[in-house]
């Protein structure tokens, strides 16, 4: 009763918008704690069984071989060896048998506790707790004991130690660091010389700004691929020329630099110029420079502005592996984690306790920052795509 | 460990400060050259009027001087570079042109870029649109949006892996624990190779972008969507328009620009596309597009900056339409004092 009038009260197509977004988010969320999960197990459950089994327990296949012959004790007609699967000297790890069968193909055949007739007049059980009896009606004549295949529930069970492994001998650690030295020099610099740029591009007046500020914009959507082949070569010909590495933090700071800058100065130039004339032009009267109007007026009131950027040129600089690839080169000393994780995926495909855990190392600081400051994200982002936003 | 840790940090230091040192000298230089704080009347305005002469230029400086070196240098060594030889030494006409258009992995490369550009944009702003209506009428709107916005803050390489991951095959017998595997053999389905199919393979691959931009697209027009005036709607639901007429007459129609918008910025991404393929596929199994062809060119065999450049040309070809717009439509709302 109560169900239907408060279905009544939010009304069906209500009901299915609810239930449509929760779908959706499901879906949306499913592939990253697929990861997440996959990355707290042990390596002999992931690769066993699927991660969505993992909260339910995991069915590992061990063997065991049953008592020798010998052991073999007469029960009317019949000749019986009993004990536990787990007791013998080769046992897997110990759990709860669901199910067993004589051949390595099929070790589902029969389920716990039946009573399977595996032929020759041998019966075999296997109870859940591990105990089997194995009957048959003739003596036994094999001179060692059976072996049999168990499905064994295992308890589900987490572990860091897949973490413990990447972060200290995949390389994963070093990677951390390397992408934190690349990304937070190339988040600042480019803030600062396009904040100094948007400011002269917005209260200076100089001949030739109108150009500027068309030729910034067409720059925005120039794509990395064009500037590729002509830095390298520079790269590497200055590299030579002065006897350097042609491929240092340096360079890369300046190419992620110069890379966001377009788009940087369109960004920040938007807000810099709806700022107050009043305020700055009373600074002006006052005697101020334009050097101290910026750093004293201009930069506080242009907070908002200067962290939506940074946040997108965070995330660019960490995400990026092309111009990290291109410019800071593949050496393992020098790969940042997009990079790192790219050659784990051609050495280590398959080996998913190595790969989730390094993904999720990559991705876990952006994910911070994006839930921590996603309104100044959703801030820069509208203002760089709706006008007037 | 630790010593790294203090020379990255020290890189770190260096580099923001050697920048805003930039700022700071230039400007102290500019005072003592050219005194403005004391000195006669007459020294002082035509000292005042340099300085407002130069200072825009000791503000645009660094950033022109990175632009030009990074952006427009490049744009116009690279056109020039396809025409030469794989070295760049030897003048070789069109013959770069001519390879590519008779390079059979290169029209597979268009063929299926004009495919992502066909599925992905379309996809990510018709997903968008629907999630922004659908969340904008309920209280937790707010919390389904952050959730399926996230994706944005992953990197290409991770969202592959998650979803090479989810796409994993183990043998027809094994047990499947890719996701995908799992629910066509709950469903009676054979497992498949997923990223090794050919055609499909290309899809396969776009749903990760789908995945990592409709979240960009939703935020975007659900702005949009709140900008809607009121009256627009109430004067058609007092006229009998039912949900369905409103989105598509009344709602659509009014968030058009935006739509524009959202669509080219999506584009422009994926023309740009590399690290999934690259990290997915590396362009086996014919799923190949421009950008990851281009890199291959750049450092297959040596490098051939000749034929990368060509490829890297055709991209910013097909960008050059938006470059135009978007040029028109910055000068014709020109701000700035």
């Amino acid at each position: 009763m109560t169900a239907a009038i408060t279905l009544r009260r939010i009304g069906l197509p209500r009901l299915i918008v609810h239930l449509s977004v929760l779908v959706i988010c499901i879906l949306w969320l499913i592939p990253t704690i697929g990861i997440l999960v996959t990355s707290l197990r042990e390596p002999g459950q992931i690769a066993s069984s699927g991660w969505w089994t993992a909260f339910s327990g995991a069915a590992e296949t061990s063997a065991a071989r049953l008592g020798e012959p010998s052991t073999a004790r007469q029960d009317g007609p019949n000749y019986v060896i009993s004990g536990s699967v787990f007791d013998a000297a080769d046992a897997g790890p110990k759990g709860s048998v669901r199910a067993f069968g004589t051949k390595v193909a099929a070790p589902t055949e029969f389920s716990a506790g039946e009573a399977a007739d595996i032929g020759d007049g041998e019966t075999l059980t296997v109870n859940e707790d591990g105990s089997y009896t194995f009957t048959k009606n003739a003596p036994f004549t094999d001179k060692r004991g059976k072996r049999v295949y168990l499905s064994v529930a295992q308890p589900a069970s987490f572990t860091l130690d897949n973490y413990r492994t990447v972060l200290t001998s995949q390389g994963i650690g070093q990677a951390f660091i390397n992408s934190l030295t690349v990304a937070i020099p190339a988040t600042i610099i480019p803030i600062l010389i396009s904040a100094f740029a948007a400011y002269a591009l917005s209260w200076m007046h100089f001949p030739g700004r109108a150009i500027i500020i068309a030729v910034v914009v067409g720059l925005i959507v120039v794509p990395l691929q064009m500037s590729l082949i002509p830095l390298l070569k520079m790269y590497n010909e200055i590299g030579a020329f002065f006897g350097i590495a042609s491929r240092s933090y340096v360079g890369i700071w300046l190419a992620h630099a110069a890379f966001g800058m377009p788009l940087a100065i369109y960004l920040l130039r938007n807000y810099i110029a709806g700022l107050p004339k009043e305020v700055i032009e009373s600074a002006r009267v006052d005697g101020a420079s334009d050097f101290e109007i910026f750093v004293r007026i201009v930069l506080p009131l242009s907070f908002p502005a200067l962290a939506s950027f940074s946040i997108f040129q965070f995330l660019w600089t960490w995400n990026d592996l092309l111009v990290a690839m291109v410019f800071l080169g593949t050496g393992k000393d020098q790969l940042v984690l997009t990079g790192a994780l790219n050659a784990l995926l051609g050495s280590m495909g398959g080996k998913w306790e190595i790969l989730t855990a390094s993904a999720f190392i990559t991705i876990i600081v952006p994910i911070i920052v994006f839930f921590a400051l996603q309104r100044y994200l959703v801030r820069g982002l509208l203002a760089g795509s709706v006008k007037g936003g | 460990m630790a010593s790294q840790i203090v020379s990255a940090f020290g890189a770190v230091i260096a580099g923001v400060f050697g920048c805003a040192l930039y700022y700071w000298l230039s400007d102290k230089l500019l005072q003592i050259v050219l005194p403005v704080r004391s000195g006669d009347v007459q020294r002082i305005s035509a000292n005042l009027k340099t300085h407002a002469a130069i200072r825009p230029w000791l503000f645009l400086g660094p950033a022109l001087l990175l632009m030009i070196v990074y952006l427009v240098y490049p744009v116009i060594a690279t056109f020039i570079l396809s025409f030469y030889d794989r070295s760049g030494g030897n003048f070789v006409g069109l013959a770069n042109y001519w390879w590519a258009a008779t390079d059979a992995q290169f029209r597979q490369s268009i063929f299926n870029n004009i495919l992502w550009l066909a599925v992905v944009p379309a996809a990510c702003t018709f997903f968008g649109l629907v999630i922004a209506v659908l969340t904008d009428r309920i209280w937790w709107g707010n919390i389904a949006k952050s959730l399926i916005f996230m994706p944005m803050a992953i990197s290409f390489v991770g969202a592959s892996v998650i979803w090479k991951f989810i796409y994993e095959y183990r043998g027809a017998d094994g047990t499947q624990i890719g996701l995908l595997n799992a629910i066509v053999q709950f469903f009676g389905g054979d497992p498949q190779v997923w990223i090794a199919m050919p055609i499909w393979n290309n899809f396969f691959l776009m749903v990760i972008l789908i995945w990592i931009q409709t979240g960009f697209a939703m935020v975007i027009l659900s702005a949009a969507l709140r900008g809607i005036p009121e009256e627009t709607i109430e004067a058609a639901v007092i006229d009998g328009a039912n949900g369905w007429q409103i989105f598509w007459k009344i709602m659509v129609p009014q968030i058009w620009g935006t739509i524009a918008v959202v669509w080219t910025t999506i584009t422009i991404l994926v023309l740009k596309v590399f690290d999934i393929v690259l990290t997915m596929t590396n362009g086996q199994w014919n799923t190949m597009v421009l950008a990851n062809l281009m890199f291959d060119w750049m450092f297959r065999g040596g490098g051939d900056s000749g034929r990368s450049a060509v490829i890297a040309l055709v991209i910013m070809a097909a960008v050059t339409p938006i470059m135009i717009w978007n040029i028109r439509q910055a000068s014709e709302d020109r701000g700035g004092h």
